[in-house]
C-alpha cells in the first residue's frame, strides 16, 4: 500500500513545520486531494491513523477533500470532466488532454492548531 | 483557555520530499551530471535495457547507476558486470524511491568516486507503476517503460506515469508478432494524456530502436570532458 510511503511524506512535511512554528498542538489537518493522483483518500486516512500513533500527530484529525478531475479543452473552449482509466481526449473533439484544470492536487490547505 | 488559529499552508503534501529531489538536482548540476528516472512495472524490462545502454554508451559517456530494489542485489548485480559504479538501494517495504534515498545514494557517489567526473546517472526505480511517478528523486527527465505484454490499456489506467513521462520505451518489441497487441492502439492511449513524450518502440533482445533510444539519451546527456 503506498499511502503509507505518502503519509511517511506527509509526516515529515507536517513535522518540518510545526517545528519552524514552536511546536503546536495540531487539532486538524486539511488536505486536498485530487482524483488524478496516485493517492486514494480512505487508505491515506487508514495510514494516518496508524502511523501517527505516539507522535506530535496523535490527536490530529485529518480532514480530506478530493478535487474531480477537470481539464479544459482549447479547441472546443471548453472544460471536460475526463473518465478516468477510460477517456482522457475531449469527449465532442477528441483533442488530447493537455490542460489539466484541477485533479492534481496533493496540498496541505490549512492546519487547525490550539496554543496552550 | 485555549487560543486556537488556523495557519494557510497550501504546500504540496510532498514539499519534503520535493524539496529533497531539488536539493539532489542541484548537487547534480554542480556536478555537471544528468540523471534520468526510469520507471516501469516490475517485469517490463528496466535492467535490460540498462544493459544494453550501458553495453553502448560507456565509451562516450562516464555513467553511473542508482538500482533500487526493494530486497536483493541481483539487478546491482548484473549492471556491475559493465564496470560502472552501481549504487544499491534497498527500499525495503517501501514501493518506490524518494528523494532521500537517492540522496544517500549521491552522497556514497560523492564519497567513494569524483561525482564530477561524470555525465549520466540512471536511477532504476522499483517496479511499480503507480507511486514512483509521484515521487521525484532529482531527475532532469523521467523515462518510462512499458512492455507489449502489458496490454494497451495501462496508460488509460495508471495515467501519472504515462502523462508524466518524457520519453516512453514501449519494450518486448520482439514479443509483439505472437501477441494480439494493437501498437499503435498503445501510443493513441498514452497521446489522449501527453502529446509531448517522446515514445520509442524497442527489444533489448534483437536490438529494435535501441539506436533511437541511444540516440535520445545522447541528446539530453551532456558530457563534462574525458576524465584525467
Amino acid at each position: 500500500m503506498h499511502e503509507t510511503d505518502m503519509t511517511k511524506a506527509l509526516i515529515l512535511t507536517l513535522r518540518d513545520w510545526w517545528e519552524a512554528e514552536d511546536r503546536p498542538v495540531i487539532a486538524r489537518i486539511h488536505l486536498i486531494v485530487g482524483k488524478f493522483t496516485c493517492v486514494e483518500p480512505a487508505s491515506l486516512q487508514f495510514a494516518f491513523d496508524v502511523q501517527t500513533q505516539g507522535t506530535f500527530l496523535e490527536t490530529a484529525e485529518l480532514v480530506i477533500e478530493e478535487t474531480p478531475l477537470i481539464a479544459f479543452c482549447h479547441t472546443c473552449q471548453q472544460e471536460y470532466a475526463p473518465a478516468i482509466g477510460i477517456q482522457y481526449a475531449c469527449p465532442a473533439c477528441r483533442s488530447p488532454m493537455d490542460d489539466i484544470r484541477s485533479g492534481r492536487e496533493l496540498k496541505i490547505e490549512r492546519i487547525e492548531c490550539t496554543v496552550p | 483557555m485555549h487560543q486556537t488559529y488556523d495557519a494557510a499552508l497550501g504546500i504540496n503534501l510532498l514539499h519534503a520530499n520535493q524539496a529533497g529531489a531539488e536539493h539532489n538536482r542541484a548537487h547534480l548540476d554542480a556536478w555537471g551530471i544528468t540523471c534520468l528516472n526510469i520507471m516501469s512495472s516490475p517485469g517490463a524490462g528496466k535492467t535490460a535495457l540498462l544493459e544494453r545502454t550501458l553495453a553502448a554508451l560507456t565509451a562516450d559517456f562516464r555513467i553511473a547507476v542508482i538500482e533500487g530494489d526493494m530486497t536483493t542485489e541481483l539487478d546491482a548485480d548484473r549492471l556491475r558486470q559493465y564496470g560502472v559504479p552501481v549504487i544499491a538501494i534497498n527500499t525495503g517495504r517501501s514501493c518506490h524511491l524518494d528523494s532521500r534515498m537517492v540522496s544517500g545514494g549521491l552522497h556514497r557517489l560523492e564519497h567513494e568516486y569524483n561525482p564530477a567526473e561524470f555525465d549520466l546517472l540512471l536511477v532504476e526505480n522499483v517496479g511499480n507503476l503507480v507511486c514512483p511517478a509521484e515521487f521525484e528523486v532529482g531527475e532532469h527527465a523521467k523515462v518510462a517503460l512499458l512492455s507489449v505484454t502489458e496490454g494497451e490499456d495501462k496508460p488509460l489506467k495508471y495515467p501519472i506515469m504515462f502523462q508524466e513521462a518524457d520519453c516512453l520505451l514501449i519494450t518486448k518489441m520482439d514479443l509483439a508478432p505472437y501477441l494480439d497487441v494493437d501498437l499503435e492502439r498503445i501510443i493513441a492511449n498514452v497521446r489522449q494524456m501527453n502529446t509531448t513524450v517522446k515514445i520509442i518502440p524497442v527489444s533489448a533482445k534483437t536490438g529494435e530502436g535501441l539506436e533511437v533510444w541511444l540516440d535520445w539519451v545522447r541528446s539530453v546527456t551532456k558530457p563534462t570532458g574525458v576524465p584525467a
